[in-house]
């Protein structure tokens, strides 16, 4: 057994660097810049990967399903390097137990398709049923876990359900072969608030009943909290600030989780006060990318000259680890608690 | 003076298809006003019948959609306008963005993907008003997004080059070209992070401050009602259930779906267990008799499955359709 094998999933120094322009002229983009974080296959939790569209978060996520490989690093399922499994069966193995949950259901569904039609595909492709007439007791039961059932969606197609039910519909097709692991990118991002809970209580309930456990990727961070056990905090390709979900969303200490923290509007109508404080947006993301030293340094409001300079190291502070100079030994200041609220 | 009342308002979808006749009550006796200088928000799950009760109230009613009953006036000023029996041509040419524009979810389909932007400002204007001088115009074009705070360059970019925080901000931008009484928002900011959430909603209620214009802001996320809206509108089923002003709708709410939907709602900070609301919204083409949310309603009583309930004026502003209110109120 190696070293690994107490681990579900072991992501070991990834990176990945996409080429933008042309051949000779063109510019790097690191996407994910050396991330590193791993889930116990003794304890099923689920954890949160957090931040805006453009950190990389996706492309983090098709590392995972052996989508895209990484330029430097590792990703160990089970303790066994992602890129290593070729053989058919042990892909089909590996396709069993990792099973993905995309952001838009209406793409991930052919519109020219009935949407059972892939619930049976699936169970009979992964072998968790012989034919289509066993796979419908199958395919019923996990469409219950998920609030549907297929009375509800037989005979319907895409465009006929609603942006909730369907993305319910491809919940359950990922619970189909009962996997270990679930790779849920944004999957509540097009669904009613109503509905969202529906789906993260059953990823809550996979979880605790089934020992299933669930990379959850969102920029959602209310339904993150309530959900998950453990979060990382994405910009631009790093992780700057990962830990138990308590302490980094309660007392963010990165200034960019702050500023997320602050930007998720509150339904209460009362503490409108912080929310409404004027925010500029940044206008080029590729600029962020190309940025030497923190990538947050531009919009940061407790900026040094330090952090323009090289890449922060990683400290490890109040339970979880940021990536920030504010923390490091002999830094100008160490603050305890946010000092003032972002501009 | 309302800006904009409509009373009793039903529009199906009928469709017959090969003799078999179907039809979708997607608006089903909606009645509200809109007073000038004021966020009115609308909230409700997908498929009640916001978009619809948008397109009928922008007079954009095209088969099988069809108006069965009701009315939906404005006043512009002096300017009345009966949407349901206005021209067409007349709509097109002094109604359609000079007094009533619209935001929509993707404002990938409003920009032209293969034209600048600068040029699809220049066709909704072209459609108004001749521009006799291009470079007068040009420098207004650039005057009004610099107010809004996006710069200038964008005018010269194509759509695909911008991201969606800021295409959604221009789309802001070409809405809000002729100062319209009525701005019509319909998920603006679904599909963006929360820190350009931010910025953009923050850009619409700046615009809606300063200009003392309407803003009707159509989304399913109760949070943005929260911080911007002046007054909520709930819908469930293809009707409102339950309007009031913000601080009433969340601290107080007295329909059971609207105190559901408030309970659910995940906070940072708050680990305790929420339940979602078991069963689903109600096909429209077969809805429930009585009210419409009977059967996913905890205190259904056997009125609730006959009759429909009434709106009920209270306190305040504050309507609500409730049998349970009826009762309380005797």
């Amino acid at each position: 057994m190696s070293a690994n094998s107490g681990k579900l999933l072991d992501v070991q120094h990834a990176t990945v660097v996409f080429h933008i322009g042309s051949l000779i002229g063109g510019t790097r983009l690191v996407a994910v810049n050396d991330v590193s974080f791993s889930l116990e296959s003794a304890r099923p939790e689920i954890y949160t990967l957090a931040g805006e569209s453009g950190s990389g978060k996706t492309t983090l996520s098709s590392l995972i399903l052996h989508d895209l490989n990484p330029t430097e690093g590792k990703i160990l399922f089970e303790g066994r390097d992602v890129t290593q499994i070729r053989k058919r069966n042990e892909v089909m193995d590996f396709m069993k137990k990792v099973q993905p949950v995309f952001q838009n259901p209406f793409e991930t569904f052919n519109p020219l398709r009935r949407v059972e039609e892939y619930l049976y595909d699936t169970a009979v492709n992964f072998g968790m049923a012989a034919n289509r007439q066993d796979a419908a007791p199958v395919v019923d039961e996990t469409l219950r876990q998920v609030g549907l059932s297929l009375e509800e969606v037989s005979k319907r197609y895409p465009h006929e359900l609603s942006g909730g039910q369907i993305q319910r519909v491809s919940v359950a097709r990922a619970l189909i072969p009962h996997p270990r692991l679930i790779l849920a990118d944004e999957p509540v991002s097009m669904v009613d608030a109503s509905l969202r809970m529906e789906i993260v209580n059953v990823f809550r309930k996979l979880r605790d009943e089934q020992k299933v456990s669930v990379l959850y990727i969102t920029h959602d961070l209310a339904t993150a909290y309530y959900i998950s056990d453990r979060i990382s905090i994405m910009l631009r390709g790093f992780i700057v600030e990962s830990g138990p979900v308590e302490d980094v969303l309660d007392r963010p200490l990165h200034p960019y989780t702050r500023l997320l923290k602050e930007s998720v509007p509150e339904p209460a109508p009362q503490e409108r006060g912080l929310w409404a404080k004027h925010i500029e947006l940044g206008t080029t993301e590729v600029k962020e990318y190309g940025r030497v030293g923190c990538k947050f340094a531009g919009r940061c409001p407790q900026v040094m000259d330090i952090c323009r300079k090289a890449d922060p190291p990683d400290v490890e502070a109040d339970g979880r680890t940021v990536k920030c100079y504010l923390y490091t030994e002999g830094a100008r200041q160490r603050p305890e608690a946010p000092a003032e609220p972002l501009d | 003076m309302a800006l904009l009342s409509v009373e009793n308002l039903r529009a199906y979808y009928r469709t017959e298809i090969y003799g078999i006749s179907r039809t979708v009550r997607a608006v089903d006796g909606v009645s509200f006003e809109l007073a000038s200088n004021e966020i009115y928000g609308v909230a409700g799950e997908s498929s009640c019948g916001k978009t619809t009760l948008i397109k009928v109230i922008s007079g954009t009613i095209k088969p099988p959609l069809k108006v069965e009953a009701g009315q939906v006036r404005y006043q512009f000023g002096l300017y009345d306008v009966d949407m349901l029996h206005i021209e067409q041509d007349e709509l097109r040419r002094n109604v359609r963005w000079k007094e009533i524009s619209y935001v929509m979810q993707g404002s990938m389909s409003v920009l032209n993907p293969v034209r600048r932007v600068v040029t699809t400002f220049e066709d909704i204007v072209d459609t108004h008003q001749i521009i006799s001088d291009r470079k007068m115009f040009l420098e207004q074009m650039r005057e009004h997004v610099n107010k809004l705070g996006l710069p200038p360059e964008v005018l010269n970019l194509y759509p695909h080059q911008l991201s969606g925080g800021m295409r959604q901000r221009v789309a802001i931008a070409l809405a809000t070209v002729f100062h319209p009484r009525l701005i019509i928002a319909d998920e603006p900011t679904t599909a963006l992070d929360v820190v350009v959430q931010r910025g953009v909603l923050q850009m619409l209620k700046g615009i809606q401050a300063e200009s003392g214009n309407t803003v009707l802001l159509v989304t399913h996320d109760l949070a943005v009602h929260a911080n911007v809206a002046d007054r909520v509108a709930i819908m469930y089923a293809g009707r409102i259930v339950e309007e009031a002003s913000t601080e009433i709708i969340f601290n107080a709410p007295s329909h059971p779906y609207t105190q559901h939907l408030i309970r659910s709602l995940p906070m940072i900070g708050d680990r305790s267990s929420k339940a979602g609301l078991g069963g689903a919204p109600p096909n429209l083409a077969n809805p429930p008799n009585g009210c419409r949310f009977h059967p996913r309603c905890p205190h259904a009583m056997d009125v609730c499955r006959t009759e429909v309930p009434e709106m009920i004026m209270l306190e305040g502003g504050h309507r609500v359709a409730c049998h349970l209110i009826k009762g309380a109120a005797r």
